[in-house]
């Protein structure tokens, strides 16, 4: 078991045939991703990487099945990508591209909940069941196969941790980037009850940083719902105000949003809160341990 | 990115967004021949930078003679204005912004920012103008009042109305003349990808007319390739030399005030790297992402932007080598210490794709000042000692 995307998990990717879209979708392929096929326009009818290339994507769900769409379109097109993966009936679209504009994502995501299509993403490194299924740009072999979730808002903060409860001699069951926009789509308070749910899962890692309320709402869900033993770290504690730290979303404005009122909802919460992300692992072992 | 508060006005002008009138000027004469041909008989001189906070720091005053202005002008230009925004060190102002007094009644807020939990555009009003925002949030959350505005339908009459009967306007007159505005406002967001629109104050006149005092905005990086005219408002003496240097190399980088300069890919273990170091009792010099791609020519920049800032003592270079393989990032590094003259202790610590060839790498090369360490909390710890000459 696992969460959202196992070894059937039937993908397409639109952006197939570009630089980024070809390099990952081969990765993809070697770990063993299911990727049925792919979708740029006016390439319909050809091949790449050995799949079918399609002009829509509802040629690709068609004839293929597909139920989950990797998108490595520009930044200017994501918008339009999304919605039309909503539109040909997807589940899920996992958005690797970033600098998305926030207007377009902010439209891109309403219709995709009207369309009941869940999205990960963008500018995250996407979602990974390990062994199993590889949607995005992540170096597959760190995720060793194991009892332990993991949702993250930065890219190599998921390596590190997913590395470290590895050398612990754990293993990871499925962990999403979410990234760090200001509007993503899975958050954490819609992926903790998955992994909740998920009886392979028995531990959660979350990896937060400062910025907008997603780490203070997702503490007040774990209070409520999460009976599973939850790690977390806050990236930015050392951050000044009023600067953007490298992703769009992680800046300090007026006060709020900074790592230490995270910390301290997350700790209230019954989380285990490491101060440095060098403890990810230990705390990890620490919690499956009890 | 943030423009000046006479580009804003020039822009709420375009939206029938009303303002004072008022002429930018870059010298003290500019600054007279605008006073004259506004023609008083009073007038605010205004520090233009990108900042809040102006009034109270001295960059904005009253005029009552054009005398008045000249030695204002002469007073704020070249000053270094140092306000809640600016940080310690404060920012110089090289433009002025001579504008007509106002008849001022009432002093409001008005904005617009996008609602992250709700994922839309909302529009903040509160009766508390004048003062900074934060702190009307924070004492007294009650009186501002936010209306999140769906872009799927526009502003509509109701979003006008929950807003003029929040602050309480009873006036017929004066609630038209405000919903216009609040719409004007939603447009100018939406249309040119605004982050942040903010007037405050939002003064009433003793007539009942709504203007706008000041205007901050900032705007989404990534749609300013479809808005030039926005673009071409860039100011770039507004911003960090160093961090527009590192942005054109693909670098993410913002200065710090301590002593052990960070070099990590990723935005997320850039911060949980400062954090580390700080955990163990140092601290950190910078914030650098190098991103996805680190080579020897990034590598290089990175190390010659951190070694502007006097105060490095250590340079912790974290990288955690996924698709870009370690062993290549430690030839980079070796690299990169030929083309930069690095005289102080770099402590590398490289993990993740092949991370055992790449130790093996660093230690055959042998360079005196580049310490390997095995893993973050290893390498903070080394650095830690470094940068305090242990």
């Amino acid at each position: 078991m696992s969460i959202l995307v196992n070894k059937d998990t039937k993908v397409i990717v639109q952006g197939f045939t570009g630089k980024e879209g070809s390099f990952h979708a081969e990765q993809c392929l070697a770990y063993g991703t299911k990727i049925v096929g792919g979708v740029t326009p006016n390439k319909g009818g050809t091949e790449h990487l050995g799949k079918p290339v399609f002009n829509t994507v509802k040629e690709a769900v068609a004839s293929t099945g597909a139920t989950v769409s990797m998108i490595f379109v520009p930044p200017a097109f994501v918008a339009d990508a999304v919605m039309e993966a909503a539109d040909a009936g997807i589940d899920l679209a996992v958005v690797i591209t970033e600098g998305a504009p926030v207007r377009d994502m902010q439209a891109a995501k309403a219709y995709a909940t009207k369309h009941g299509m869940k999205t990960i993403g963008p500018n995250c490194p996407g979602i990974i069941t390990a062994e199993e299924c590889k949607i995005g740009i992540m170096p597959g072999m760190i995720f060793k196969k194991g009892n332990v979730g993991l949702i993250s808002k930065s890219g190599t903060l998921t390596y590190e941790g997913a590395n470290q409860v590895v050398k612990q001699g754990f293993g990871i069951s499925t962990a999403v980037g979410i990234g760090g926009d200001p509007i993503i789509g899975l958050s954490y308070k819609q992926l903790l009850p998955m992994f909740e749910a998920d009886p392979d899962t028995h531990a959660i890692v979350m990896i937060g940083e400062i910025g907008g309320d997603l780490e203070i709402q997702a503490a007040a869900f774990i209070k409520e719902h999460i009976t599973k033993p939850v790690v977390a770290f806050i990236a930015g504690q050392t951050a000044p105000k009023g600067k953007r730290m490298g992703h769009a979303g992680a800046i300090v404005s007026g006060g709020a949003g900074t790592a230490a009122e995270k910390m301290a909802a997350l700790e209230a919460a019954g989380v285990k809160v490491v101060v440095s992300p060098a403890d990810i692992g230990k705390a990890v072992a620490e919690v499956l341990a009890k | 990115m943030n423009i000046h508060e006479y580009q804003a006005k020039q822009i709420f002008a375009k939206y029938g967004v009303p303002t004072p009138k008022g002429l930018m000027a870059e010298s003290v004469k500019q600054a007279v021949i605008n006073a004259e041909e506004l023609g008083g008989p009073i007038w605010v001189v205004k520090a233009q930078i990108h900042a809040g906070g102006r009034g109270l720091g001295g960059g904005v005053k009253l005029a009552k003679s054009i005398d008045e202005v000249k030695s204002l002008a002469e007073e704020i230009l070249g000053m270094t204005l140092v306000t809640h925004q600016t940080g310690p060190e404060g920012k110089l102002v090289q433009k002025l912004y001579i504008e007509d007094g106002a008849d001022i009644k009432d002093e409001l807020y008005l904005g617009v920012v996008l609602d992250r939990a709700r994922e839309m555009p909302v529009i903040m009003a509160s009766t508390e103008g004048g003062m900074a925002i934060e702190d009307v949030a924070h004492d007294t959350p009650e009186k501002i009042i936010k209306v999140a505005v769906d872009p799927a339908i526009g502003f509509q009459g109701f979003h006008g109305r929950e807003l003029v009967f929040g602050l309480g306007i009873t006036d017929k007159a004066e609630q038209g003349k405000f919903i216009k505005l609040a719409a004007a406002l939603y447009k100018l967001y939406l249309e040119n990808d605004a982050e942040m629109i903010e007037i405050n104050p939002l003064i009433k006149t003793g007539s009942g007319d709504f203007i706008a005092l000041d205007g901050k905005m900032g705007f989404d990086d990534s749609a300013l390739g479809r808005h030039p005219e926005i673009e071409a408002m860039r100011d770039i003496s507004e911003e960090d030399a160093d961090e527009r240097e590192a942005s054109q190399y693909g670098l993410s980088y913002v200065s710090l005030d301590g002593e052990i300069g960070c070099m990590v890919n990723g935005a997320g273990l850039a911060m949980g790297t400062m954090d580390t170091i700080n955990y163990m009792g140092g601290t950190p010099a910078n914030f650098l992402d190098v991103g996805g791609s680190a080579n020897a020519q990034t590598v290089a920049k990175g190390f010659e932007i951190i070694l502007k800032n006097p105060n490095v003592k250590a340079i912790f270079v974290n990288i955690f080598g996924g698709i870009v393989r370690c062993d290549r990032i430690a030839n980079g590094i070796l690299e990169a210490t030929k083309l930069v003259d690095v005289h102080v202790p770099v402590i590398v610590r490289l993990d993740g794709t092949n991370a055992l060839e790449a130790a093996e790498i660093l230690k055959e090369a042998n360079i005196a000042n580049v310490i390997a360490a095995t893993d973050l909390a290893d390498g903070a710890a080394k650095a830690v000692a470094a940068a305090k000459g242990e």
